[in-house]
């Protein structure tokens, strides 16, 4: 099993307007990156699992080769800033994203 | 080859720059200086409220920087979103620092103030024309939700702000403005190509956190061509590699490659991020693509009542084992205690746990050691910040007595900090309208006031 927090640079996560949280995964190089991408690790219905959410709540994931990146953005539980709020500017939901392994 | 030259001094107008930063740039000769000052990001509150979430001296200081300086080189000045949020309370907070600092200095220009404020009617009209749409993650607005919005705002393109500049102003504020376009409006006027003079403004908005290692409070600079442009900084310590470049396009958005826009995509699935010396980078191939009809994004926010909150802390392993049933088990006591009293929102975020998590194991019982401590904070939400007190308080004095199972430690549950413990957190926002609205042409919604301004004193 490969470690995700072993490969990548970047996991992160953060607002995309008060509606949407978006996470960044960068990978360190190059081969590993396109070895992720182009098999398809991240799809909606494995982050929706890694996230305990539904997958209709995963709006996209979408590799970005000049940044070796895999971007997926979800629905914003609840809009930024209202009542129930944890996280006003969605920078510390990334966790779950730490502890993902794939073979 | 020609080439237009932006200083963008800091990500946002008060977080300030590093003098020596700043008076490089202008060594380089800008042709315009141009600041965002604004994001949706610290939550509703702001633009709820009018106020500015940055500091009135903090925006003062970048602000006295800027103006002199395009005084002495006789460019213009260009400040998107001012006060944060862009309504007309924040663009007069914004315009009355500039009339203090002009005052003070003795400074005298032509002044454009441009209002981004949307009247609920002429949105209320829209929406009964069908002339709104629904953001994909957002609910879509209801006549309810334009009503009980404090304050709409729409994001304008470049095209006001050509206007103004076309008007000869050389100091120009707007309310509500899409962040890229302060960058790339006079690029755009003098013919440049706009996908490559708004990624650029894309990229200068956050001024030197596409650097590596980012700043939020230091500058970059622009060269955009004909067929490119090149990005550098303006501090020895910071670099612009490919990597960083590219990593700043992934920043708060959605997708990477098709960044929608006023009245069109900026379309980045041809961009290339190349390194043309050891601290600058060269961008090619992005494209601007115009939509068929006008949109402009609306962002509105509205009461929901105030709020106040009580820190407290255990060190009790078997309270913190229990912590889940515990506050469901006092939060219906506190809803069963008020008769008449039903409207309120109460919650408890128990940090060393889950008070930051949405989403993972959130079991709090599972996740602590015996040994860890939980800090807790008790939040109430009410009509008014007397029953928002009533409502914590009460919480706080229930918890702080409640005999859970296995208890040992009889004399007080919680560990409280501060004397007194409860602290009033003001008006608390929603954010009530985040959709977008037709328009029959770019500038329509967004009138500009424009005046001399001399010594401060508009004439």
């Amino acid at each position: 099993m490969i470690k995700l927090f072993d490969v990548a640079e970047v996991i992160r996560s953060k607002n995309s307007g008060p509606y949407e949280l978006t996470f960044d995964i960068m990978f360190k190089d190059q081969a590993t990156f396109e070895d992720f991408a182009s098999r398809n690790i991240m799809t909606p219905a494995v982050f929706a699992k890694l996230y305990g959410i539904d997958e209709a709540q995963v709006m996209s994931v979408i590799a970005f080769p000049p940044s070796k990146a895999v971007k997926i953005t979800i629905v914003r539980p609840i809009s930024s800033g209202a009542l129930g709020e944890k996280d006003v500017y969605g920078a510390q939901q990334h966790k779950p994203l730490l502890g993902f392994e794939y073979s | 080859m020609r080439e237009f030259r932006v200083l963008s001094p800091t990500a946002i107008l008060g977080y300030g720059f590093p003098a020596a930063s700043f008076e490089e740039g202008m060594r380089r000769a800008p042709h315009v200086i141009a600041v965002d000052a604004g994001s949706t990001d610290p939550g509703p509150y702001y633009l709820g409220s009018g106020k500015s979430f940055t500091d009135r001296g903090a925006v003062k200081r970048d602000m006295e920087f800027m103006l002199a300086a395009a005084m002495d080189a006789n460019i213009p000045v260009i400040i998107g979103t001012a006060g944060g949020s862009g309504a007309d309370d924040h663009l007069q907070w914004n315009v009355d620092i500039i009339k203090e600092i002009a005052a003070e200095k003795g400074l005298s220009f032509k002044m454009a103030e441009i209002s981004a404020q949307i009247d609920k009617n002429v949105v209320k009209k829209r929406l009964e024309t069908g002339g709104i749409v629904a953001m994909k993650a957002a609910p879509a607005p209801t006549v309810k939700d334009i009503e009980d919005s404090t304050n709409i705002v729409a994001q304008m393109g470049h095209e006001p702000i050509i206007a103004a500049l076309e008007a000869g102003a050389q100091v120009i504020i707007t309310g509500r403005a899409y962040d890229p376009t302060v960058f790339a409006a006079l690029a755009i006027k003098e013919g440049y190509d706009a996908g490559l003079a708004l990624h650029m403004g894309k990229i200068l908005e956050c001024a030197a956190i596409a650097a590596t290692p980012g700043s939020g409070s230091d500058c970059m600079f622009g060269y955009l061509r004909d067929d490119c442009f090149e990005l550098a900084t303006l501090n020895p310590v910071r670099k612009c590699t490919t990597t960083s470049v590219a990593a700043h396009t992934l920043y708060e958005k959605s997708d990477p490659t098709r960044l929608p826009g006023p009245g069109g995509v900026l379309d980045l699935t041809q961009t290339t991020f190349e390194q043309a010396n050891e601290s600058t980078v060269i961008v090619r191939g992005s494209r601007f693509i115009p939509d068929d009809a006008y949109f402009v994004k609306l962002e509105a926010a509205k009461l929901l009542g105030y709020r106040t909150i009580s820190f407290a802390a255990t060190a009790d392993p078997i309270m913190i084992g229990q912590l889940d049933k515990i506050v469901e088990a006092v939060k219906e006591r506190v809803h069963t205690n008020f008769d008449g009293i039903t409207n309120f929102f109460l919650d408890f975020k128990v940090y060393g746990t889950n008070g930051a998590s949405f989403y993972g194991n959130t079991s709090r019982g599972e996740l602590c050691s015996p040994l860890s401590e939980a800090a807790i904070i008790i939040e109430a939400v009410a009509q008014t910040p007397e029953l928002a007190d009533t409502i914590c308080s009460f919480a706080r004095s229930t918890l702080l007595h409640f005999g859970y199972e296995g208890r040992k430690s009889t004399a007080g549950n919680l560990a409280f900090p501060f004397s007194p413990s409860d602290f009033r957190g003001g008006a608390v926002y929603e954010f009530s309208l985040y959709c977008l609205m037709a328009t029959d042409d770019a500038c329509q919604y967004f009138p500009m006031k424009i005046y001399d301004l001399k010594k401060g004193v508009p004439s």
